[in-house]
């Protein structure tokens, strides 16, 4: 594994010494030995994620557009320069093979950015085409801020004032007289920001922001905090809530983006892109499952903990067995994770059931191990995300 | 504003609120009237000095009853509880204990002071949990009327017996001590080290007039040991804003389901005719109808201010005269430029704004022993909370709140009175805390010094006892506020109380208010 160019920075505030690995860097599970602060941290104040090991890739030339079109299933002509888009792209069966961010530089110039590397399959489909792909992710650091205060914590810390920048646009700035990218986004579903910065600066512009950040209770935060706050906003993880489809040779792992909810992002009017004739033909026919967002009984629950003669226990990090999800004694779907939401008081799962389970209101079952006891509690499906903040996008 | 409603719960306090919210989501037209400009009693959020907020009075959330969180979808109005954890305790040797959020942190910590009790501790906390979850279904519970016990109570009674069974011997040992004895006599069965103890022991003492070798105050400290937050029992944290935020929340949900506020309406009276409340008098002289009043208030006021005592049975009027108030706490809330800092830490810069001032048994002891005779302590304890670490919507940027939880300072002062006494109080409490953190002296920009005195005035809390009065056994569960009148009910007619004077008990738990309301749901069917 290789260190990110914060490391030196990162390394001796880790007091948890839990690393994990991240697109072959080293990347904090958490700093504390728990990952509870770093977690409100998110909802009450700053936290601040060192998100370097994110997959960069350059895209330009005059046929960056068209490349980009082909491969990604947003209509990417519709994307602006300084704009923003989320993203899928699949493969020629219409099968999911990653998600993340295009942002549009400039007529002919694009930065996608990943979770997984994806180089390979962006360069195939350019084939015959006049755009270059450069994969750029050991040229740029990233820091993703994140939190209520965290616009005060940008503001403080770059040349130029940000206040107005829009939920999912960036823009060109300074620190400290370094250039840098700021991109209205994250991945907590709250107000965030992400610095995108030459590694030479890393360390210096982590220290800025460590200091003027102080003011604003900024927290340097890891995965497991991440992880609660991206499911309370219903964001989904490459290897956790779907397998890549070039990650597995067996189609019951493969998932499409019709059964995991990115709908919205799958353009099936524009001209072409890859796996557009599996995924129109899987729409007409309907998806075989749909991603829903589980509220599970908390009464159930306890009731089932109180059989055990023990008090109830919830899950304050982030779960990622794939649990079965039955109705009437019928297996009718699968969570992919769950955690106890501390702001909203819930236990909430991501899953994925048959369509006819997936309206909200439906109630389903959901297994739960107690004490290596295998029972089922009583689960609401509920309309997604869990949790929008209006600051997300004011 | 109508002329007339289901039901009017006079006081805005958490606990009223909390009634309020029940009894209009059952459907009910109901007006809440609150004497000060703002709603929520002693759980207040005020903007004293510009730019800060302090909590004035109640300054934690940790007994909040995980149900009304969930009944009343208070996390959808607002309710953001960021958790405090650990404890940092500078002691008079320029030593200290620190207690960690962490378990393996806290055992070396501990180690330090007593191998022994390194271990104990956790056995200790394990001990204090299961008691909190075996008296769990209680504080969920009516208290049953031993005076003429219904069927229900009898019920209540076979199912009180059959839990209490189903305890194991050990735990029913636990139980009966807790029950029984002085936090220090009880700790001492437990831990070597006075430091330790002396922090645990903190909490026995909180709201009630009695020093840590009193007997009964080993059960005041289980009353703190019995919060629950997101499923872990003994957790503690605070309302992001402040505790004002969190009644702001309260308030939010009754509104929710279409019940009235009306902030700076105090009341004078409550009309009751023929045994039968039927309406309140504002003390403006404006009347308002209701079919069903509900206080929020303490005792006092519910039971001699409210109503004319030839309408209530002697017995009671003795009872309550007899209610042992004996508020034994002030708060001083202090703005800060910076950080406290402790010469005596490992590092100055770890700071999770959490910090007890009781190095000793012998220091809190003695702290009461200048309030039992009539005064404040020179040296008091204290309970401290930075909450601007964790929640800088709370101060100016790079600022800070330190609220300072105070214990003692006797209600009657023998040779003087509380406002001549105020800002002497305000200095003892400063100065014993700089003894430990002495930047702070330099750093204060504001102080605001809450007494007894100022909890019964302002915030109507009768002698400024915190919880409506103490928590000792004689008052609790079916004896709260007076056996016989434990159900929320008054000898008058439709005519409810809902306060921290009724079971469950004090603090922020809203487990009267519901408790409360679900009775008058009941009584109606």
């Amino acid at each position: 594994m290789i260190p990110t160019p914060f490391h030196a920075r990162t390394e001796p505030i880790c007091y948890s010494w839990a690393w994990e690995e991240w697109a072959g860097y080293i990347a904090a599970q958490m700093y504390e030995l728990e990952h509870t602060h770093e977690y409100h941290a998110i909802r009450t104040a700053t936290a601040m994620f060192d998100f370097t090991p994110l997959q960069k890739y350059h895209v330009r030339g005059p046929d960056a557009e068209k490349l980009l079109d082909r491969v990604l299933t947003r209509n990417v002509k519709k994307c602006q320069v300084g704009q923003i888009v989320y993203t899928v792209w699949c493969d020629d069966e219409g099968k999911i093979l990653n998600d993340g961010t295009l942002s549009r530089l400039g007529k002919d110039s694009y930065r996608l950015a990943a979770n997984d590397p994806s180089l390979a399959w962006i360069r195939d489909n350019a084939y015959g085409m006049d755009a270059q792909i450069e994969d750029v992710t050991e040229e740029i650091a990233v820091l993703s801020l994140q939190g209520p205060t965290s616009r005060d914590v940008v503001n403080a810390v770059i040349a130029e004032d940000i206040s107005d920048l829009p939920f999912f646009r960036s823009t060109e700035a300074t620190i400290d007289g370094s250039p840098v990218t700021v991109g209205r986004a994250g991945f907590t579903g709250d107000l965030g920001y992400e610095i995108w910065l030459n590694p030479d600066d890393a360390e210096r512009i982590w220290d800025i922001f460590i200091d003027r950040g102080r003011s604003y209770a900024i927290k340097p935060s890891g995965t497991h905090a991440l992880d609660v706050a991206r499911i309370e906003a219903c964001l989904l993880v490459a290897d956790i809530d779907y397998i890549p489809a070039n990650k597995t040779m067996f189609e019951v792992q493969k998932s499409s983006p019709l059964e995991l909810g990115f709908n919205w992002l799958v353009h099936l009017k524009k001209p072409y892109f890859v796996g557009q004739q599996a995924l129109r033909e899987e729409k007409a026919r309907g998806p075989a499952e749909i991603l829903v967002g589980l509220d599970i009984d908390l009464v159930g629950l306890e009731t089932i903990y109180a059989e055990f003669g023990m008090p109830m226990h919830l899950p304050h990090e982030a779960w990622s067995d794939h649990t079965p999800i039955y109705s009437e004694g019928k297996q009718i779907g699968k969570a992919t994770s769950g955690t106890w939401s501390p702001l909203l008081k819930k236990y909430i799962a991501l899953a994925r059931v048959k369509p006819e389970f997936a309206a909200p209101g439906s109630v389903v079952d959901l297994e739960e191990t107690v004490e290596a006891t295998h029972r089922r509690v009583k689960a609401t499906v509920v309309k997604t995300p869990f949790f929008d903040p209006e600051r997300k996008r004011a | 504003m109508k002329a007339s409603y289901d039901v009017i719960v006079v006081g805005g306090g958490h606990n009223g609120l909390t009634t309020a919210a029940y009894l209009a989501k059952a459907g009910r037209s109901v007006l809440v009237l609150e004497r000060r400009h703002l709603v929520g009693g002693a759980s207040v959020s005020e903007e004293i000095f510009p730019g800060f907020i302090y909590s004035v009075c109640s300054y934690v959330i940790s007994l909040l009853r995980p149900e009304v969180i969930q009944e009343l979808n208070l996390a959808q109005h607002g309710l953001q509880i960021i958790p405090l954890e650990g404890t940092f305790i500078p002691m008079e040797n320029n030593d200290y204990l620190a207690l960690w959020p962490d378990e393996g942190d806290t055992r070396e910590d501990i180690k330090r002071h007593s191998r022994r009790d390194a271990e104990r501790y956790f056995e200790f906390e394990e001990m204090m949990y299961e008691m909190a979850y075996a008296v769990k279904p209680i504080l969920g519970m009516v208290p049953p009327d031993l005076v003429s016990p219904s069927l229900r109570d009898l019920g209540t009674l076979r199912d009180l017996a059959k839990h209490l069974k189903g305890l194991d011997r050990r735990k029913l040992h636990y139980l009966t001590k807790i029950m029984t004895m002085s936090a220090a006599d009880f700790l001492a069965e437990w831990f070597e080290s006075d430091v330790l103890s002396a922090t645990i022991a903190g909490s026995s003492i909180i709201g009630t007039m009695l020093g840590p070798y009193s007997p009964g105050t080993a059960y005041v400290l289980l009353h703190h040991f019995m919060g629950e937050l997101d499923g872990a029992f003994t957790a503690w944290g605070s309302q992001k804003g402040g505790t004002g935020a969190f009644s702001e929340t309260l308030a939010s949900a009754a509104r929710s389901y279409g019940a009235e506020i009306r902030v700076s309406a105090p009341v004078d009276h409550v009309i009751v005719k023929n045994g039968r409340a039927k309406g309140v008098v504002l003390e403006d002289g404006s009347e308002i109808e209701g079919r069903i009043v509900v206080s929020g208030c303490d005792p006092r006021i519910t039971f001699e201010k409210f109503v004319d005592s030839k309408d209530l049975p002697d017995d009671l009027v003795a009872s309550i005269k007899k209610f042992k108030f004996r508020g034994s706490s002030g708060k001083v809330n202090l703005a800060l430029d910076g950080l406290p800092e402790f010469p005596s830490a490992p590092d100055p810069s770890i700071n999770d704004g959490m910090y007890s001032i009781g190095p000793s048994m012998e220091f809190i002891e003695r702290a009461y022993d200048e309030a039992k005779y009539g005064w404040y302590s020179s040296r008091p304890f204290m309970d401290a909370v930075v909450p601007t670490v964790r929640d800088p919507s709370m101060a100016p940027p790079g600022k800070h709140v330190l609220s300072l939880f105070v214990q003692y300072a006797s209600y009657d002062l023998e040779k003087s009175n509380w406002e001549d006494e105020r800002e002497n109080f305000g200095d003892a409490v400063v100065d014993t805390f700089c003894e430990f953190a002495p930047n702070v002296k330099d750093m204060i920009l504001h102080r605001q010094v809450v007494t007894p005195w100022d909890m019964e005035q302002e915030f109507s809390l009768t002698e400024g006892n915190i919880f409506q009065g103490e928590l000792t056994l004689d008052q609790l569960f079916f004896q709260r506020p007076a056996a016989g009148w434990a159900q929320y009910r008054t000898p008058i007619r439709n005519y409810y109380h809902c306060g921290s004077a009724a079971h469950p008990g004090g603090g922020i738990t809203c487990g009267p208010g519901r408790l409360a309301a679900l009775e008058i749901l009941r009584n109606e069917r």
